[in-house]
């Protein structure tokens, strides 16, 4: 089997995206500052991404999974849900 | 919604929520069922493997109506090398009768376990996301939504939001999950034809076979893959503690590509089409991770509560018991006219006396030997050595049977350490899965 792009792979999960993001990064100071910008790795769905300057959320592509919540080394990233009935919805799960 | 006083709010339909739903709604309570989801599974995941004891007990009459996909007659351990593998497995007729496990999906699986409760009377509220709970003092109430006018009142509330439990971190029951608390895991679905997974996993008819994969293909974290059959897609997915993930930097999909060109995995979804990608947290503290369980007004179960015994990949069927234990304390409360936590710390109790504690209990240790032991060794030098020994024992090619010997243990004595290193490991280990 090829290698899947993550765009493909997201585009096997039906999303229903909200206006609003459910992610805040709390203080693009603290980002600046951050030397391992590991959100920009560890997330499953690309979410993140350092322009140089700040960093970017994809909200829509979210999975739900809360590893940025956990896994920022600073606690920068406000983390909800999305609201009932948004986000993603699974076929297999 | 306003004002209605109901005497118990679920909130989450995973199987935690909906066992204790219908626990409860059988027993003549006024139940709420509360999903974010479209519908009760839309969000969930688990890598795949359903048992029967537990969903039977709670549905003795029903449990055979269950959507699954089929049964695990032959379960295989791998012990991944770069190119090879060390393999243990059990295949048993005895499996099959009464049958031990299923693979199963949980989109299915859910909404039709979820289906039960609403059957025995349980009122469904999906859609709906619970915001914070309402507490009078001590005491919780009710539940705010996010629906307008959304306040939800009831004698108890049963958190069974899964690992994130905003809620169990708003109620202050347990602080934010540690890193090396929980692992990421993602997984792919992968369609095949039927005949293909029979023939590729040596199968008969609605016989399926569970793999769980260590070693190399989690790329010196630790972590634990599997690859699962079910009627015509496969799960193949891999979980990293998201401590050593997080040092690693690398894409978690990344992982699961690395796993897809293994030899052994490579040749067995060959042709299949992905159909579904995900991605969720296990939590995986173990015993000493467990919060506080019940209170003036609530129980807290399921992965909400830390409740997975990870190093069986047990979690669906701990899940279902508590949140059947929980729904029999509410009975309970109910009969007493009594909310508080000396009725409620009943299901405390049920918990402490079951196979759940007794489990943890005895893989308490395994969390802390993980997250201190050097990963790079447990999860890649070692199974490169053991898979290197018994290359070597396998190999005809003139060198005495004795020499060889000598050799096999050197390759592991060299990544472990020396004689003394690994004496010391194996002894650390074996403490860590005897409590």
């Amino acid at each position: 089997m090829s290698e899947m792009k993550i765009a493909d792979r997201l585009f096997t999960i039906r999303y229903k995206v909200d206006e609003q993001s459910h992610l805040i990064i709390k203080d693009q100071e603290v980002c600046l500052r951050c030397e391992t910008k590991e959100c920009t790795h560890f997330c499953p769905a690309d979410v993140y991404e350092w322009t140089g300057e700040m960093t970017t959320v994809a909200f829509e592509n979210c999975i739900e999974c809360g590893t940025c919540r956990i896994g920022c080394p600073d606690y920068n990233i406000y983390w909800v849900y999305p609201k009932g009935g948004y986000g993603i919805t699974y076929k297999y799960g | 919604m306003a004002q209605e006083k109901f005497d118990a709010i679920v909130v989450g339909a995973g199987p935690a929520g909906s066992a204790a739903a219908y626990t409860m709604a059988k027993a003549g309570l006024s139940v709420v069922l509360l999903e974010r989801g479209e519908f009760p599974g839309a969000k969930n995941l688990f890598g795949g493997v359903l048992y029967r004891k537990q969903l039977e007990e709670i549905l003795p009459d029903k449990w055979k109506k269950a959507p699954v996909e089929r049964r695990v007659v032959e379960q295989r351990i791998w012990l991944m090398g770069e190119e090879s593998a060390v393999t243990l497995g059990h295949r048993n007729e005895a499996y099959k009768e009464p049958v031990n496990c299923w693979t199963a999906l949980r989109v299915k699986f859910d909404q039709w376990f979820a289906d039960q409760a609403v059957e025995a009377g349980a009122l469904p509220i999906y859609s709906t996301v619970a915001t914070e709970l309402i507490t009078e003092g001590d005491r919780v109430i009710g539940v705010r939504t996010d629906r307008e006018d959304g306040d939800l009142y009831a004698d108890a509330v049963i958190i069974a939001d899964g690992v994130n439990s905003l809620l169990g971190k708003s109620l202050g029951i347990h602080r934010e999950w540690k890193p090396d608390e929980v692992s990421l895991a993602v997984k792919e679905v992968i369609a095949l034809p039927r005949e293909k997974i029979e023939d590729r996993f040596n199968l008969e008819k609605d016989e399926g076979v569970t793999i769980e994969f260590f070693g190399k293909t989690s790329l010196g974290m630790a972590g634990m893959g599997f690859l699962y059959t079910n009627k015509d897609t496969l799960s193949l997915g891999i979980g990293v503690m998201v401590n050593h993930l997080k040092k690693k930097k690398i894409k978690p999909y990344e992982i699961l590509d690395h796993v897809k060109k293994h030899p052994m995995i490579r040749r067995l979804i060959e042709g299949g089409e992905v159909k579904e990608y995900s991605g969720h947290l296990i939590p995986e503290g173990g015993w000493n991770s467990v919060p506080p369980l019940s209170g003036n007004g609530w129980c807290i179960v399921g992965d909400a509560a830390q409740l997975v015994n990870f190093v069986h990949r047990e979690g669906s069927n701990l899940a279902m018991t508590s949140g059947r234990y929980a729904g029999e304390a509410v009975i309970e409360a109910k009969k007493r006219g009594d909310f508080s936590q000396e009725t409620l710390s009943l299901y405390d109790e049920k918990i402490h006396q079951s196979f759940i504690r007794k489990d943890l209990v005895k893989y308490k240790g395994m969390h802390e030997f993980l997250k201190e032991e050097d990963p790079d060794l447990l999860f890649n030098r070692l199974p490169q050595a053991a898979n290197q020994a018994l290359y070597e024992l396998f190999l005809v090619d003139g060198v005495p049977k004795g020499e060889k010997q000598k050799k096999m243990l050197n390759y592991l004595k060299e990544a472990g350490g020396g004689a003394w290193g690994l004496a010391k490991l194996g002894i650390k280990g074996w403490r860590a899965m005897n409590g």
